[in-house]
């Protein structure tokens, strides 16, 4: 390097670097809070009032009525019949994904490394591809319109990352443990119960975050599978609000607030644990 | 020995019958919910079907791959698909990255920007669509809004009404909802960089922005990788949004392989037709997606 550096001029390079990093910062700051703005603050707002005062004014006068509105008007069946099919799904979902984890992290059989491969091989299935036989076999079970044909689906479409990640997870669990556990006289059965699954908690939590907010947010096949109001989840809420009240942005926009509240809540909570379980997914190589 | 034997063969049925027991239920239900579906669309995409199980089914042999071959609508879906692709790669994971750089390079002072620039991705994709079929919206959307102001009277912006620009519109808002993604994506890449290297660069006399640019970024080469396979991936399926935003219209602009199937299945009913989409779909799919993993190792290898 040259021997003559001047470090002031150095300091001084770096603050105006420093300047103009923050300053696309806070546009970029801007650009993602602007809609949230916009959503929110439009929800307080009349519909009428919305064509006079023009957006960007700050409501005037505030308006709550939006809220009651939505409310009265169904929104917490939607948002039970989500927590009824999720909660029943995850639970489901992570059972039958640390069953299937445990012999393909810790068993020797012949067709092992087939069935991972396959399973692995799953997960970038675009849901399309199976979207009308599994239509064809939800209207011959006779299930359209029945909040529990998603249960199928949602399950199994979670099945290839959540094995994929929870036999890393169980792989790294140390032989010694069964080593011990065999001595000691445990069977197969008992270790899985006794030894692996207690100490997969972490993956399998890491794991349900991921899946919840995948299945909280699923639309493709609700959508099919859901035709009438009674049986609608949260993401067709919008829709059908939308379908009612095409002209009513506020109250749309309430509806949206409303359905981006419990995520963000939980953001609030578990701050890094949900960027954690979001971004479980993001392993695949 | 002989007993030896028997004992261990007897250990490895033992193991087979666990084993068995343990995944059959994975394996039934991948079975029934993806691997006979996708062989079931490869099957009806050779009928003509309206898809009520009670109505005719017509065997058509190839015809409709033969019509979608020709079919200047699926190409035409096809291209915004790579188009969505191209430019998701080219606007998210340099701007993730350049935000994740900006965090690590601030540390814990900018963690409020950490905060900010997350949210976008905590609302689902329905969820944005709406959002933005509003917010983008001629007679009161944001867009207007700020248009009317500059130009101190009153104006309309139509932005998801006409062809060319519904497509960059979408992909703007694609933009917003996924960079976050991949900022925190590679802010776990710079986290997981072993901080002894960047004692050793300093050592060497270089200085914040050196070690950036010629140690920290080439290291995240295999994370860089990941993250085009995802987004390229996720581009090439894309559905949710669309559908809620703009349905694919205006006069199909905006139009995507996913969307053109679920039209072409579950509004005109066309299930044969449909499947052969579907299937047109996950071919180019996974061709794509093996040509790119292909050509990304030999690149990674001089």
């Amino acid at each position: 390097m040259t021997a003559i550096v001047n470090p002031q001029r150095e300091k001084m390079k770096s603050r105006i670097a420093w300047s103009i990093a923050i300053f696309f910062a806070v546009i970029w700051a801007v650009i993602t809070l602007g809609p949230f703005v916009f959503m929110v603050l439009n929800s307080f707002r009349d519909k009428k009032m919305m064509g006079r005062q023009g957006v960007l004014h700050f409501p005037d006068p505030w308006y709550f009525k939006n809220y009651p509105d939505v409310i009265s008007n169904g929104f917490f069946g939607f948002f039970f019949r989500s927590v009824l099919i999720v909660s029943i799904s995850l639970i489901l979902m992570l059972v039958i994904a640390s069953f299937a984890s445990y012999p393909l992290a810790r068993m020797k059989f012949r067709l092992r490394g087939f069935l991972y491969a396959g399973i692995v091989a799953m997960m970038s299935v675009p849901m399309h591809v199976t979207l009308i036989p599994v239509y064809q076999m939800t209207n011959q079970m006779g299930l359209i319109n029945n909040l529990f044909s998603l249960l199928g689906p949602y399950v199994a479409f979670a099945l290839p990352m959540s094995v994929f990640i929870l036999t890393g997870f169980m792989m790294t669990i140390p032989h010694e443990m069964e080593e011990a556990a065999v001595i000691d006289g445990c069977n197969k059965y008992n270790m899985f119960f006794r030894i692996i699954l207690p100490l997969s908690k972490a993956g399998i939590s890491t794991l349900a975050i991921y899946n919840v907010v995948g299945m909280w947010n699923e639309f493709a096949f609700a959508n099919t599978f859901l035709n009438d109001i009674q049986v609608k989840t949260l993401p067709l809420a919008l829709g059908a609000f939308k379908g009612e009240h095409a002209q009513d942005t506020p109250l749309i926009l309430t509806v949206l607030t409303l359905s981006a509240l419990p995520t963000i809540v939980l953001f609030i909570i578990f701050q890094d644990k949900l960027v954690k379980g979001m971004m479980a997914g993001a392993v695949k190589g | 020995m002989a007993k030896l034997q028997g004992m261990a063969k007897r250990d490895a049925r033992s193991t087979a019958v666990a084993a068995s027991i343990f995944l059959f239920p994975a394996v039934a239900l991948l079975i029934v919910y993806m691997v006979y579906p996708i062989i079931d669309t490869f099957l009806i995409s050779r009928l003509k079907w309206n898809g009520f199980y009670t109505a005719e089914k017509i065997n058509v042999g190839w015809e409709n791959w033969i019509v979608l071959f020709q079919d200047e609508q699926f190409w035409n879906s096809f291209l915004h698909n790579v188009i969505l692709m191209v430019c998701s790669i080219l606007i998210q994971i340099p701007l993730g990255m350049a935000l994740a750089t900006f965090l690590d390079a601030g540390g814990k002072k900018f963690n409020i920007f950490k905060i900010l620039w997350f949210l976008p991705y905590l609302m689902s994709s329905v969820a944005v669509g709406f959002l933005f079929y509003y917010l983008l919206a001629t007679n009161g959307g944001l867009i207007s809004g700020i248009g009317t102001l500059l130009a101190g009277k009153r104006t309309f912006v139509d932005l998801l009404g006409q062809s060319p620009h519904a497509l960059y519109a979408v992909i703007g808002v694609v933009a917003w909802q996924y960079t976050p993604f991949y900022m925190v994506y590679f802010i776990a890449g710079y986290s997981n960089i072993d901080p002894s290297l960047y004692e050793a660069a300093v050592i060497d006399g270089a200085n914040r922005r050196q070690y950036i640019f010629k140690v920290a970024i080439p290291l995240l080469g295999p994370i860089f990788k990941t993250a085009c396979t995802m987004s390229l991936i996720g581009s090439l399926k894309y559905f949710d949004l669309i559908w809620n935003m703009t349905q694919g219209g205006p006069n199909h602009g905006t139009e995507l392989m996913a969307t053109y199937m679920y039209k072409t299945s579950f509004q005109k009913f066309n299930m044969g037709y449909g499947s052969a989409i579907a299937g047109g779909m996950f071919i180019l799919i996974t061709v794509i997606a093996l040509l790119f993993q292909k050509v990304f190792v030999v690149k990674e290898d001089y």
